[in-house]
């Protein structure tokens, strides 16, 4: 008797689309896939597991290689994690400079997002465009940090250097010209057949099933959930800046898609709104050279990174180092979605729903 | 001497010359789609290896070379040496019945359209057996795929190009740029000209139907266990084909070798490279098609288009 057996198939830690070094197992009816397992671990660092034995300070730059496309965001989220542990508050002005920083940050993350995801359903030259503006971001924070892409800028209290004099002319000049890139990318993309066909009713998830499984940042508003922490427990001084949360409607990879260019959109917004109301002051306040928060403190502090919510959970036990720090990494989250994202689908969607996910195994893997 | 063996060895030397211009093209192809999509997007392309990178083809066909010679141990030997001679011959010979100029051919077939359409459906057991051959999960898929589509994609090319050969009344290459000499083709059959781009385009497993060889889904589908020569074979088969395909179009669309001022072949040579750009084109620009809406657009909108427009040129042929 003729007899049909599951395909196994395995995308390998080393494989050009997967994103890093992730590896799904795909059991296949033909090319129709029937379950999903995801095998992660390779890129795990024991950043946790470190930070129990050095002071609070020396871990910021453990942080730039969680999400390595977004080294700010992670800074950010850990700086103010501390801060809130032991009741310090960074000046104004070094908090307007995190922010504008950070969203800078943002729209570079969402740009290797946008690159490396049409490249992946083809689109190659979409990719170059993109990283050629984020080249002009990168030259930013070279500019102000001296680094590129693991920045390590913020520091406990505040920031450890100002904005040159040069940055401002350039910055401007940046924010006039990139919403017409952005519509270069729209250009090729948004209104394509066939991008429309590989991405229209790919990968559905309704937003039941994004809030059971805990999915936050763009993935979730791509379901239709209005859930941005920016504008649900405003964090720095996000509550000065006017600023819209775009939604989807079906789940699907456009609407993730769509969320994210308007993302870059709105991060515009606020960059203008920043960089016109940033006051003068100190850059950073007065924190004791050995650190120790109040014993039994604990805290957990979250921030809206570009893939998500990025949660930091400190425990101090009244020393110089930290007794548990936990990382609540987006990625790790959001990932948990892909075998529900792809059940029923082809191969070819198992690469869409990734990209649409976003994942960096830097912040899955820790 | 007898005139057979003069006979003989003009022919020997016309092939030695399309063999050669066409090896040197193909090679060449490949500088080109690579600068011309660096181009595009807004970077450079080969710079280093002699002036501009000109000397880039030279310096991959030596690195292909002298590369290890690597064969899965699971592989099926013979099968996995021949699937790249498979692939690459039928691309080669097809070139026997193309018309460069009125009297620049190495043979005129009466058939010339069906030698060339049988002769690329033998391109299709090379991928096959790629597949099977390498043993490999991923490869089989993408031979599988590529091998429905191939023969999916053959059926409307054939389908679209019976629009002009129903104006020209011969399948002789020659003669059907003759047809062509008030009005190329592709005023007549602007239908079948669209068809038969996008027929082409999948024929030789282009962006945006190139998911055979879709590196960020399948590795490398079907050649993903190839490596120095073989590699090189298959390679060197897909540009072939681009190329015939495009003469096909100058031929069958564009009037072959006519122009006014330059000679023949250059016009013929313009009218190829002009369809080879558009083909680098597009991979530059378009995303790529999944496999099942593939399948769908070529069954589902191609095949009634095609049948549509061979209707109405025999309609419009029978009223005038």
């Amino acid at each position: 008797m003729l007899e049909t057996k599951e395909l196994i198939l395995n995308m390998g830690p080393q494989h050009p689309s997967t994103h890093g070094v992730l590896r799904l197992v795909l059991k296949l009816e033909g090319e129709t896939i029937v379950g999903t397992d995801v095998v992660i671990g390779y890129l795990h660092r024991g950043s946790e597991k470190i930070a129990e034995n050095i002071p609070y300070f020396e871990f910021v730059p453990y942080t730039d290689r969680l999400d390595y496309t977004a080294a700010l965001s992670s800074n950010l989220g850990y700086v103010m994690a501390v801060e809130k542990l032991s009741n310090i508050r960074p000046p104004e002005r070094a908090e307007y400079i995190r922010v504008i920083l950070t969203e800078f940050q943002r729209i570079a993350a969402h740009l290797v997002w946008l690159g490396t995801h049409a490249m992946d359903l083809g689109a190659m030259t979409v990719f170059l465009y993109c990283f050629r503006e984020r080249e002009t971001i990168l030259d930013f924070f070279e500019m102000i940090t001296g680094a590129r892409l693991t920045i390590n800028f913020f520091r406990i209290g505040g920031v450890p250097a100002d904005l040159p004099p040069q940055f401002f002319a350039r910055a401007w000049e940046f924010l006039e010209t990139f919403p017409d890139r952005i519509k270069e990318y729209e250009a090729l993309l948004t209104r394509n057949k066939i991008w429309l066909k590989r991405t229209k009713g790919v990968a559905v998830i309704s937003a039941e099933d994004a809030i059971d499984l805990g999915l936050t940042g763009p993935s979730l508003r791509g379901s239709g959930v209005s859930f941005d922490i920016r504008r649900a427990e405003p964090y720095s001084v996000y509550d000065r800046f006017q600023f819209d949360i775009p939604i989807g409607e079906k789940g699907d990879v456009f609407d993730r898609y769509m969320v994210r260019v308007e993302e870059m959109r709105q991060s515009i917004r606020i960059i203008r709104q920043g960089l016109e109301q940033i006051p003068e002051g100190d850059l950073m306040t007065r924190v004791p050279r050995k650190l120790k928060p109040p014993a039994g403190a604990e805290v957990y502090v979250r921030i809206e990174a570009p893939k998500g919510e990025l949660g930091f959970y400190i425990v101090s036990d009244g020393g110089e180092k930290p007794y548990r720090l936990k990382i609540r990494g987006p990625s790790f989250v959001n990932l948990q979605s892909l075998p529900l994202m792809v059940q029923g689908g082809l191969v070819a969607d198992v690469v869409a729903a990734i990209g649409s996910i976003d994942v960096v195994l830097g912040e899955v893997d820790r | 001497m007898p005139t057979v063996v003069v006979e003989i060895i003009v022919v020997l030397v016309k092939i030695a010359v399309v063999f050669g211009a066409v090896a040197l093209v193909v090679a060449y192809l490949t500088y080109l789609e690579r600068k011309v999509i660096g181009h595009m997007q807004h970077r450079m392309g080969p710079m280093r290896v002699g002036w501009h990178g000109l000397l880039q083809p030279i310096a991959d066909g030596l690195k292909l070379f002298t590369k290890e010679d690597i064969i899965p141990s699971q592989a099926d030997r013979w099968v996995f040496f021949l699937a790249p001679v498979v692939s690459l011959v039928p691309a080669f010979i097809a070139y026997a019945v193309i018309p460069f100029d009125r009297n620049f051919y190495i043979t005129h077939l009466n058939i010339g359209v069906l030698y060339i359409l049988a002769v690329s459906s033998l391109g299709v057991y090379g991928i096959v057996m790629a597949g099977w051959a390498s043993n490999s999960k991923y490869a089989i898929l993408g031979s599988f795929r590529s091998a429905a589509q191939m023969f999916s994609y053959e059926i409307f090319l054939g389908f679209s190009l019976i629009g002009p050969l129903m104006i020209a009344g011969s399948l002789d290459l020659v003669k059907i740029v003759d047809a062509q000499s008030k009005v190329w083709f592709i005023v007549y059959q602007p239908v079948a000209f669209l068809l038969f781009l996008v027929a082409a385009t999948a024929e030789t497993n282009r962006v945006p139907f190139d998911l055979p060889e879709a590196e960020t889904e399948l590795v490398a589908g079907f050649h993903t266990e190839y490596s120095g020569m073989k590699f090189a074979f298959f390679f060197m088969a897909e540009y072939a084909n681009m190329v015939i395909v495009g003469a096909m179009a100058s031929v069958l669309f564009l009037g072959g070798w006519s122009g006014p001022v330059l000679p023949g072949v250059i016009w013929f040579f313009l009218k190829v490279m002009a369809f080879i750009f558009l083909f680098i084109w597009l991979r530059a620009t378009l995303p790529r098609l999944r496999y099942d809406q593939l399948m769908y657009m070529g069954w589902k909108v191609m095949f009634p288009i095609a049948i549509l427009n061979i209707v109405g040129t025999g309609l419009v042929i029978y009223l005038l």
